[in-house]
């Protein structure tokens, strides 16, 4: 059966062109005659736009046309959406497509030039003068909570949102608690920085009054809407397509950015082919950012360490708009419970403005930070207690036979966190086995006696994916044998042409190489909502493989008629249908598809076969029987209930150099679990790539803003994003426990990989050190401070240690 | 508006084995030279700053970030990009270098936008180097320590130079 490919590490069918060079990405689209805009951002984090002197760059050769808000009409002159609406988002912001009299970051766009080329159009920006008044910023979290200054003046406290989910009375709970800690930490800010930026090219045809934009988007059908509601066009007239995407990591989820508007808008009044290809810079200071959060924890807990209570209050930063909402601040709130049972559970997120860049999802998209509090929790409790950390971990662990197990929140989706399915202590015994916990003390005895510090840590994750509304897909066989597939949804690197085929080749009983996968371009399939939380397997790929059991459950009926037999006497494989056990009486899929289209004219070879006079028909019967339609061909769409919940551990062993202290992970041992597994070598690769981005998060990234808001690391040189040497080898094991809520029983994998990082590489490092974390990323420097300083806490592991002499 | 910014000059130079010319402003970038004017997109720009390494081409054999030279600098020079690794079949295909082969079968890509830069790079660093000797760990950092990708935590790539290297054994 070797059309059964789901499950197998299929290899990709888009490096093809890939890896020679004929991908086509955003700023490979368009000729020498597409114009080209550039934009004049603030150099202010906040400040009032006096004047805006454009005299300077008219005399430039090569200037088409100059815009300012002054030129945004309609409803483009009014804000940009809030996304995603939430009731306790109660003083929602958000930027206009150019600055209206006031900007709130460094970056933010306030006039656009096109030019006929971009070196021009640079030319241009730089001598339009812009004079400001500035006004105090606020930058940072703790910043905005003193509220000394405001970010919006009508919004005193810079508080956008305050989201509380309680699941019981936390005061008395926690009076009533055997042991109870309070801490606060800290975690920063990164961002997504996939390799190429964003971009939109914007093509407009007057005869036909009709516009193609090309948008490198996670999310193309709400471009498109976003942009006919902004440009007042008919839905019709618009076309979006997500070319080949070089990476989004959640920032390409984000829409309409000004320049997908502004870009069309261009091309329309310019009558003319416009693009804008983001650089790195503008990348930093203008695309979104995640992470920043002050998390203060109390937790009550018994003498065994299992957790009676906890109460979490956060100030999350998001930056100087909530276009996106509240969801990072909700996914925060919900997932960091984890695969625990928490008893009585209160949190509190402060969603609060600052003057920098917007905080949007990032990969792990606010759980990253939930996983650090829960799992730094845990150790505070092993640590106190005198435990071992994996044994406080494993006494509060939901148990596999718990599911379905309601956490009674309410998740991003405003649907209920209700875990589906898992084994978690499952998780554990794999991963203490794949890092060696056990052997921790020996390796530590070992790298002491080299003069290194060593230390292990770990941290677990549930992870809510693939949430609705829905994704649809569509599957048609052509009369060639081909078998086209598409869906709304985009990618940008996770090899969805190669997992939908697989999916549709197993379900449908056909060659993989006969389909042909297209995503993310509404003039194939205008409904979908987009590439974010780990949802296109789930989504996507269940609508795909729902579509194709439509398509195959057609194509049986057809045979069956001609073969005269019962359609449950036939199956399918290798693109033909034929009578199980009786090798002969078959039929090609690619003549059923013909058979499926009732012909008048025959206009090919194959087409013969279905015009009105080619053979006897039942003159009795309608040629497409009521209820029917023609051709081999189905849409269908997943809508699930709810998210499914994936999970997974993480561990890390570091080394630290007491001289330098260079922080380094000699090893990262990951067991994840997603449910049924589409193509292992993808999984694997998100996971491998997951990792990587949780190493930086946890070591090196971190968006070093000053006191005035200017960004001091915008750019590859200063803002450390690991090269290969800074990625440790990493060892993976799966786990599958699949899901029940949908047909393929897949759980997403996207982000998993990430989760964990920050948490698990804190608890090693300070095992390694016997000081307190309290704050990631941590560099060498902030490590070296860290110990020099006499009121760093020492753990109290590191105490015992000492006390039985096993580690100076 | 300066004048020599604006100035032109006509190239002349070899691509992908190929006489190119181009006539381009004397500030135009090697990279948007390549892209823009003679229509080879296949060459990326990451960060035009010389750090992620995506731009890099071939000039006269060696890795060169295209996105640090100027066009009017590869007067005469022969470049190679991406869109030059694989070689004719004559039967109407195409031969993949060994390090397209790898990336493939290795899984060394995710969304592809670094990948050219990171083939490049490899396959200068394979050529130039005994085919038959042994690869060592050291020489695969060095092919990859210099560029950057974001999806796919490298391993897949250093794999991938490793693969390479004994398809390049192999073949000797």
């Amino acid at each position: 059966m070797t059309t059964k490919v789901f499950g197998e590490p299929v290899r990709r069918r888009e490096d093809a062109r890939l890896i020679t060079g004929k991908g086509r990405y955003l700023d490979d689209i368009g000729s020498t005659a597409t114009l080209a805009a550039a934009f004049v951002r603030s150099p202010h984090a906040h400040a009032r736009i006096l004047d805006i002197d454009v005299t300077g760059a008219l005399d430039v050769e090569g200037l088409v046309a100059i815009y300012t808000y002054e030129d945004l009409t309609g409803p483009l002159a009014e804000p940009l959406p809030v996304l995603i609406p939430h009731p306790q988002l109660t003083a929602p912001r958000t930027g206009f497509p150019l600055a209206n009299g006031e900007v709130n970051h460094v970056g933010e766009p306030v006039v656009m030039v096109v030019a006929t080329d971009r070196y021009l159009a640079e030319d241009a920006a730089e001598r339009i003068l812009v004079t400001y008044e500035e006004l105090p910023p606020v930058v940072g979290v703790d910043a905005a909570r003193e509220a000394r200054h405001a970010v919006h003046a009508e919004i005193p406290d810079n508080v956008a949102a305050r989201h509380h989910q309680e699941t019981g009375d936390v005061e008395p709970a926690l009076a009533a608690a055997k042991n109870t800690l309070s801490f606060t930490q800290y975690i920063e800010r990164s961002a997504c920085m996939p390799m190429e930026g964003k971009g939109v090219h914007a093509r407009w045809d007057a005869a036909d009054s009709s516009l193609r934009v090309y948008t490198s988007t996670q999310a193309s059908t709400s471009v498109r809407a976003a942009i006919a509601a902004k440009l007042e066009l008919s839905l019709d007239k618009v076309e979006v397509i997500a070319p080949d995407v070089g990476g989004g990591f959640g920032v390409k989820i984000v829409h309409p950015w000004p320049e997908e508007l502004l870009v069309p808008m261009a091309a329309i009044a310019l009558q003319a082919e416009v693009k804008w290809a983001e650089d790195r810079r503008e990348h930093f200071v203008s695309s979104a950012h995640e992470r920043q959060q002050r998390q203060e924890i109390t937790v009550g807990y018994d003498d065994e360490g299992r957790i009676t209570a906890l109460d979490v209050h956060i100030w999350h930063d998001n930056g100087a708009y909530t276009p996106y909402g509240i969801i990072v601040p909700i996914v925060t709130a919900t997932q960091l419970v984890g695969p625990y049972v928490i008893p009585v559970y209160r949190v509190i997120v402060e969603s609060v403005f600052t003057n920098t860049v917007i905080v949007t999802p990032y990969r792990g998209a606010g759980r990253p930070q939930g996983c650090f509090a829960m799992e730094r929790t845990m150790d505070r409790i092993a640590d106190a207690l005198g435990l071992d950390r994996a044994v406080v971990r494993e006494r509060n662990l939901i148990q596999p036979d718990q599911f379905p197990y309601d956490h009674h929140l309410t998740f991003q989706d405003g649907r209920p966190v209700i875990y589906d399915s898992g084994d978690y202590p499952g998780l554990m015994a794999k991963l203490k086995k794949l890092v060696g916990w056990e052997e921790a003390e020996q390796l530590r005895a070992d790298a002491g006696a080299r003069g290194r510090m060593l230390g292990v840590g770990m941290a677990l994750y549930v992870e809510g994916t693939g949430p609705g509304p829905y994704e649809g897909g569509h599957v048609q066989v052509l009369g060639s044998g081909k078998v086209l597939v598409s869906t709304g949804l985009t990618s940008q690197g996770q090899g969805h042409e190669t997992a939908f085929a697989q999916i549709v080749a197993t379900e449908l009983g056909v060659p993989i190489e006969d389909i042909e996968v297209t995503t993310g371009d509404t003039r194939r399939f205008g409904y979908a909502v987009g590439t974010f939380a780990s949802r296109a397997a789930v989504m996507s790929g269940n609508a795909i493989a729902l579509a194709a059991r439509g398509v195959r459950a057609k194509a049986l009926r057809i045979a069956a008629d001609v073969l005269e037999v019962d359609p449950g006497d036939l199956e399918i494989d290798e693109g033909v249908v034929q009578v199980k056990g009786t090798p002969g009486a078959s039929i090609p899929l690619r003549t059923v598809a013909v058979l499926s289209n009732p012909l008048r004219y025959a206009f090919d070879e194959a087409a013969r076969q279905a015009t009105q006079f080619a053979g006897p028909a039942d003159d009795t019967r309608p040629p497409v029987a009521e209820g029917d339609a023609p051709g081999l061909e189905h849409v269908d769409y997943y809508s699930p209930v709810r998210s499914t919940f994936a999970s997974g551990a993480h561990a890390a062993i570091v080394e630290i150099d007491p001289a330098t202290w260079e922080i380094d992970v000699v090893k990262y041992a990951v067991v994840h679990d997603c449910g049924n597994i589409v193509n292992p070598m993808i999984v694997e690769g998100q996971v491998q790539g997951g990792v990587a981005q949780g190493v930086g998060g946890a070591l090196y990234e971190r968006m070093a803003y000053d006191s005035a808001g200017q960004l001091q690391n915008a750019s590859f040189m200063d803002f450390l994003m690991p090269y290969s040497s800074e990625i440790p080898d990493v060892v993976i094991d799966h786990q599958e426990t699949p899901s029940p809520l949908n047909p393929l029983g897949l759980k997403g994998a996207g982000e998993a990989g990430v989760i964990p990082g920050t948490a698990a590489i804190a608890s090693a490092i300070e095992d390694a050190v016997g000081r307190r974390i309290t704050a990631m990323p941590i560099s060498p420097t902030q490590l070296y401070d860290l110990m020099r300083d006499q009121d760093t806490e020492r753990t109290a592991a590191a105490a015992r240690r000492a006390g039985t002499g096993a580690m100076a | 508006m300066t004048a020599s910014v604006d100035a032109e000059r006509t190239v002349t130079l070899t691509v992908n084995g190929v006489p190119r010319e181009a006539t381009v402003p004397v500030r135009r970038l090697l990279s948007d030279a390549l892209r823009h004017d003679l229509g080879l997109t296949g060459t990326h720009v990451g960060c035009e700053h010389g750090v992620c390494g995506a731009c890099t081409v071939l000039v006269d054999g060696a890795p060169v970030r295209s996105c640090l030279v100027l066009a009017v600098q590869v007067e005469g020079a022969e470049v190679r990009t991406v869109e030059g690794l694989a070689h004719d079949d004559h039967q109407g295909g195409q031969v993949l270098h060994p390090v397209q082969e790898a990336f493939r079968e290795c899984h060394a890509l995710q969304c592809g936008f670094c990948t050219p830069g990171f083939l490049m790079t490899i396959a200068a660093g394979l050529e130039n180097r005994d085919a038959s000797a042994e690869l060592t760990e050291e020489e695969v950092e060095e092919m990859v320590g210099g560029n950057l990708c974001r999806c796919t935590g490298y391993a897949n790539i250093k794999k991938a130079v490793r693969h390479a290297a004994a398809a390049m054994k192999d073949a000797e």
